[in-house]
């Protein structure tokens, strides 16, 4: 593409879809927030009336004109919206879903009726479903980058009460806050970040600008600037990816592009953030459970010890499966695990408790007792009911909890079961 | 009432309806100040709904409310204001330290820039429900009882002289509720006045020095050992007013005003 940076009209609309996507994504975050990310949807469809009755009363594309009607328009379908909600039977949800059908529906009905008007220049306004960065104009960007420019403007002087009305509406109701001015301006602000996005998006996948880029952000961070943030660089960073393709296929839509590459990034946050990420969660998981085979084993060790109160004698891994139903696969890996941490030591053909093994298996039997003591005492449990609870709790007690519990039970020596509660000498 | 006492809340004739089945039947009471008052009531009495009433958040039917004899409007930087921990999503992206600092808004500038003060005001409030270890705390990392003692500092942080809160002591645990209790006591003695939703009804007694007694209408209003009578109580959880609910339910099916229009109940 080395016309592409030589085209100066391409750099001035490769800016501003970049501009109006971050404007779009940093609104959003409040959408998101309120959880009126459907509604944000119903708004983005909705507009499509307004910019046909918009076209048909001006003759024109200005989208000065074309952006009036998709405000007008979407806040109708707020207000209507709002009116199904309080003065029908209907719930939030249905009146979300009739909104967006009836008024896009409308919309589709009337661009149809204009293009077979036979109007010269109407070509294009169809460009408005889908997007198309490469067909702007020079004047165009600037009104929808201005737009986007005000908008992120607006958020950051407006911050701190839109981020209270956000969180805890009637506290902040309470302390005489003006929140039905707030909600206005934050209602009209997503309108307006729809109507700014229409050519460059297109009015069908608008909605996901507004939404992902803060449902993504969220994934990283806890800290709503940051989230906002990050919502602005990822919105940036598609946006910028599909005008480019834009103007390398013009034929092809903008929005679907932008959205392809948001939608990357958004899977590629849920899978891999850290924390809240499917992979660091499967992570932990996994972490959990092989902690819990290796105390499981350990375990074991006490329990053939305990008979003749000798833990040390090394022990095949079938003297453990004697006694406790470990797969052989998972035994002879968690058996590996605890040699390489030096719990376990191999003696001939087995391996036996070294002594930090001993102590840990001592301190997990104990816990284990602890617990079916506190669910005895405490929870009124039959000793015959308590034993399956603490193979699960034992392994999660810490050892602020462990002095806890021994406290509130009074330091017992024995469990439920008239077994010995163990400590090391 | 005796003559020393001064009047904190006066709630006259107020008839609620939530959605439009009636809720608060013509409520009608005085509180004095300076007191640990509770609000008790079986499930769907209304407590909630008195106390949004109180702070302005829903408009009611018939009747006023009056704090230290004037309105609400008038004295909101007076009044703290406590919502029920479940009516906020406590997965927002946000800290300790920022919730708290909600309370200091009112007080600080324009769009609620906070400055050096509001910032040690809120520690301070933080240190007071002994949680200033958690200030940068992400808020959907507390336990139950840490929440409500994050609401309770956002309150204290308010500075106020009347506080509402809705189930302070709803989901924590014992040594909390301890906690939460002295926090309460200890702003009683203060001279705060202090209207608390409460659902249990055997720490009632031992909580509060002043009792509201609801369940749909008024049952009684008074001093914890004058309201905690056994026929009081029966007459809140025991014996249902079947006519009452019915009418309520007509109410509701037929659309019909609980109000007619043009009664004026404020004579000014």
């Amino acid at each position: 593409m080395s016309n592409f940076w030589n085209d100066p009209n391409a750099i001035i609309v490769l800016l501003g879809t970049v501009l109006l996507s971050m404007g779009a994504a940093v609104v959003g975050n409040f959408t998101f927030l309120r959880k009126r990310a459907l509604v944000g949807d119903a708004v983005a469809h909705s507009v499509l009336p307004g910019i046909c009755v918009a076209f048909l009363i001006s003759g024109s594309k200005d989208p000065i004109w074309l952006m009036l009607g998709a405000v007008i328009a979407g806040w109708i379908s707020l207000l209507v919206m709002d009116f199904i909600i309080r003065k029908t039977r209907l719930k939030a949800d249905t009146a979300t879903g009739l909104v967006l059908s009836v008024f896009f529906g409308l919309g589709i009905f009337m661009l149809t009726s204009i293009q077979h008007s036979g109007n010269a220049s109407q070509t294009g306004l169809d460009k408005f479903l889908f997007g198309n960065a490469a067909s702007m104009m020079e004047r165009d960007v600037y009104i929808f980058a201005g737009t986007a420019v005000i908008l992120l403007i607006l958020t950051l002087v407006f911050y701190r009460p839109f981020r209270l009305v956000s969180f805890n509406r009637e506290f902040a109701e309470s302390i005489g806050m003006p929140v039905w001015f707030y909600e206005f301006l934050l209602s009209t602000m997503t309108v307006l970040a729809v109507a700014s996005g229409i050519q460059a998006v297109g009015v069908v996948l608008m909605a996901a600008l507004l939404i992902t880029p803060a449902a993504a952000g969220r994934y990283w961070t806890d800290k709503l600037p940051i989230m906002m943030l990050l919502s602005a660089l990822f919105a940036g960073i598609s946006a910028w990816g599909g005008t480019w393709v834009s103007f390398a296929v013009p034929s092809m839509p903008t929005g679907p592009w932008i959205i392809m590459f948001l939608s990357i990034i958004a899977i590629t946050s849920i899978l891999i953030a850290p924390q809240r990420g499917i992979v660091a969660r499967n992570r932990l998981r996994r972490r959990n459970e092989s902690k819990i085979l290796r105390e499981n084993i350990l375990k074991t060790f006490y329990y053939l010890g305990q008979a003749n109160r000798d833990f040390k004698i090394p022990r095949t891994a079938q003297d453990l499966l004697e006694i406790r139903g470990f797969s052989v696969k998972e035994l002879q890996l968690g058996l590996r695990l605890e040699s390489k941490i030096g719990n376990l030591v191999r003696n001939g053909n087995g391996w036996a408790l070294s002594d930090e093994g001993l102590a840990e298996s001592f301190r997990i039997v104990r816990l284990h007792r602890l617990w079916e003591m506190y669910l005895n005492k405490r929870l009124h449990l039959k000793p015959d009911h308590v034993h399956q609870g603490a193979e699960a709790i034992e392994h999660v007690i810490t050892p602020e909890l462990e002095k806890l519990l021994e406290e509130e039970l009074g330091h017992p020596t024995l469990d439920p079961h008239q077994s010995e509660i163990p400590y090391l000498p | 009432m005796k003559k020393e006492e001064k009047i904190a809340l006066e709630a006259h004739n107020l008839t609620v309806s939530y959605g439009a089945r009636p809720v608060l039947w013509d409520v009608d009471f005085e509180l004095p100040e300076k007191k640990l008052i509770g609000v008790i009531g079986p499930n769907g009495s209304g407590k909630t709904t008195l106390l949004k009433t109180i702070m302005g958040l829903i408009e009611p039917l018939s009747g006023y409310v009056e704090i230290y004899n004037q309105n609400m409007d008038d004295v909101r930087n007076r009044v703290s204001y406590v919502p029920q921990r479940e009516s906020v999503d406590w997965d927002f992206p946000a800290s300790v330290l920022d919730v708290v600092m909600m309370g200091r808004y009112t007080k600080s500038g324009l769009f609620g820039r906070a400055g050096k003060d509001d910032r040690k005001m809120a520690m301070n409030a933080l240190e007071q429900v002994g949680m200033a270890g958690f200030s940068n705390r992400q808020i959907s990392k507390l336990s139950g009882g840490q929440q409500q003692r994050v609401f309770l500092a956002r309150s204290l942080a308010q500075q106020a002289d009347f506080y509402l809160m809705d189930e302070p002591f709803a989901g924590v645990d014992a040594a909390s509720e301890r906690a939460i209790l002295d926090i309460l006591t200890g702003m009683r003695d203060k001279g705060k006045t202090l209207l608390i939703v409460h659902h249990d009804l055997h720490t009632a007694a031992e909580f509060f020095d002043y009792i509201i007694l609801l369940n749909t209408r008024l049952v009684a209003a008074g001093p914890t050992s004058e309201v905690l009578t056994t026929e009081n109580l029966q007459l809140a959880y025991g014996a249902q007013l079947t006519v009452l609910s019915q009418v309520a339910d007509l109410v509701k099916e037929k659309d019909f005003p609980v109000r007619e229009k043009g009664l004026k109940d404020r004579q000014q």
